[in-house]
């Protein structure tokens, strides 16, 4: 943990050389995000609920993917630009160093212009439980804040399934960008909307579902069924197979030509 | 102790023509070639050796050292360094190696190279003590004084190549392997180098492997010579046991007008550049004063001049030699 904020100080330090770049990022990243939510809220001013779901409540599911997946992109990010780590040999010199991988890979990007999502993700929030009427015990809460770490955990491991691929191919796989951004943008509704097989779909192959879907069904009260809570832990369950796929791809990892 | 038996490791390469129809062809089927990038190498350096590592590019350099650094798993055979095996003790093996690549850096790139440093000293878990004695050592040896507080993108390669070796060797590494160390550097900085490196062999014992195209460095720092071609070790001796092998071997500068050079068994021509040629003698089956008088009889010579093969020469022999 003292060398993850050793490489922390280091990238904060390399931050300091190009600070208007990163004013201007994190403006940037909190526009883009702040149309996604405008768009949510310029629907539901016309039909007011969609698939029987109040604008909070939309709000809630949305703010839930956005802060998962903006934490994982603040602290995974490595993985997201890691086809290029193996292109230039960067992932030579993780190797010679006697700490695992997946931990240098993590600390060696950090996006500190994520922050400007971050932003957005709390302002989300804010408003969906100011405007909303839902019952906040601490059991919620609680089951809330497990929601968006599972969630986090949950877009760092499709991170290293895309980084595994590009073990294999050079280049990596934009078909992951399905999953992890279009991932974000399915997020920002509750994922029933998109009907009984994509749910289904992202309950068992890709399980968002399990951290944004089942675990607000019991938060907004429609459901009381107490094993909904225990939903997002079924992410742990996912990180097995993720974690195989990774270590195939650093057995077949062949280096570059120097 | 490093020893390496037959190891053996083949890439798949992707055959590729040029052209559009080509590229989209190979979307359908690929033909695949293999490259026996090292093909059953075998070899032990004791404690405390100095070994120059040399061959063609493409000849499997590189390679070796990623296999015995830890970085490439081999397909087949054995590789003990210091009773472990690099791929599969990995994290513990890094500890005792340190790794100099000459074209990519350590460093980190927007930041004061001390910060690096530090950085280095956390991630190998280098006790203060230690870091520091090392620090100072280092940077009285490699003479890098303010270069520390300078970040390491503003460095000229040979200031950068000096923190980089300092880098790889805070934790007190007991092997260090340097690939392509003085590549692009100027004479100073070579030289800086090359006298670092042989002092940190006499007096703190260290094993260093070095991969090399610079026959300069050769002949500085290499006691012992492993050559290696299209993934074979072809030599393994002192640069003097390699200067004897062609022993007698001698090279014949000539300036000339007219004619054409003689082709005879024993001769062999290197270089030829309007109205000068430089060949060289092979006098277990042509001795010089023959050769001279064959050129003489069939050339007008202005100018001649007979020295021994330097080291350059006598490598590119060996390429030829083994047709590598």
């Amino acid at each position: 943990m003292k060398l993850y904020f050793r490489y922390f100080s280091i990238h904060l330090k390399s931050l300091m050389q190009y600070k208007a770049s990163f004013l201007l990022l994190t403006v940037g990243q909190f526009i883009t995000s702040f149309s996604a939510f405008l768009g949510i809220y310029f629907l539901m001013s016309r039909f007011h609920t969609v698939n029987g779901f109040a604008l909070h409540e939309v709000l809630l599911f949305f703010a839930v993917t956005l802060m998962a997946f903006s934490l994982a992109e603040c602290f995974a990010r490595g993985f997201d630009v890691f086809p290029s780590m193996l292109g230039n040999g960067e992932f030579d010199r993780i190797l010679l160093r006697p700490i695992h991988p997946v931990f240098q890979v993590i600390a060696s990007k950090m996006e500190f212009s994520r922050v400007g999502r971050l932003l957005q993700a709390v302002l989300t929030f804010a408003l969906a439980i100011g405007g909303g009427e839902v019952q906040w015990r601490w059991d919620k809460i609680l089951l809330l804040v497990l929601m968006i770490f599972s969630g986090a955990v949950f877009f760092a491991a499709l991170f290293v399934v895309g980084a595994s691929f590009s073990f294999f191919s050079t280049e990596g796989l934009e078909v992951m960008n399905i999953f992890t951004d279009g991932g974000r943008e399915f997020g920002r509704y509750p994922l029933s909307v998109y009907g009984k097989e994509m749910l289904r779909f992202y309950t068992f192959i890709v399980p968002m579902a399990l951290f944004q879907y089942y675990p607000m069904l019991y938060i907004l009260g429609r459901s009381e069924n107490p094993w909904l809570c225990a939903a997002p832990l079924g992410i742990l369950v996912f990180l097995l197979p993720v974690s195989l796929v990774w270590k195939l791809g650093v057995r077949h990892y062949r280096s570059t030509g120097s | 102790m490093i020893e390496l038996a037959n190891i053996s490791k083949t890439f798949k390469v992707a055959k590729r023509t040029g052209g559009f129809g080509e590229a989209v062809k190979s979307l359908f089927r690929r033909e695949v070639t293999y490259v026996h990038a090292l093909d059953g190498v075998s070899f032990t350096v004791g404690d405390g050796e100095m070994v120059g590592y040399i061959g063609p590019n493409g000849a499997g350099k590189s390679s070796t050292v990623k296999v015995m650094s830890g970085i490439l798993t081999p397909d087949s055979g054995e590789c003990v360094i210091d009773g472990l095996c690099p791929w599969k003790d990995r994290k513990a093996h890094v500890k005792n190696i340190g790794v100099v690549f000459g074209q990519r850096s350590q460093l980190w790139w927007d930041v004061p190279v001390i910060d690096s440093f530090e950085l280095i000293r956390d991630i190998y878990a280098v006790p203060e003590a230690v870091y520091l004695r090392n620090r100072n050592r280092l940077a009285e040896m490699l003479d890098l004084g303010e270069l520390l507080k300078t970040p390491a993108r503003q460095l000229s390669l040979g200031q950068r190549m000096r923190c980089e070796i300092a880098a790889s060797l805070l934790h007190d590494p007991k092997i260090l392997f340097l690939d392509e160390p003085t590549i692009g550097l100027d004479a100073v900085s070579k030289i800086a180098v090359r006298d670092f490196i042989r002092e940190l062999n006499r007096d703190r014992k260290t094993t260093v492997i070095l991969t090399t195209h610079d026959m300069q460095d050769i002949e500085a720092l290499a006691e012992r010579i492993l050559l290696i071609g299209k993934g074979r070790i072809l030599l393994d001796g002192t640069l003097e046991q390699l200067k004897h092998r062609n022993t007698g071997e001698k090279k014949l500068t000539v300036e000339y007008t007219g004619g054409t050079l003689p082709t005879m068994d024993g001769l062999t021509l290197l270089h030829r550049q309007s109205g000068r040629a430089e060949l060289s003698v092979d006098p277990g089956i042509l001795s010089v004063s023959d050769a001279i008088a064959a050129l003489s009889g069939q050339v007008e010579i202005t100018d001649l001049s007979v020295q021994g093969m330097d080291t350059e020469e006598l490598v590119v022999s060996l390429y030829r030699e083994f047709r590598i």
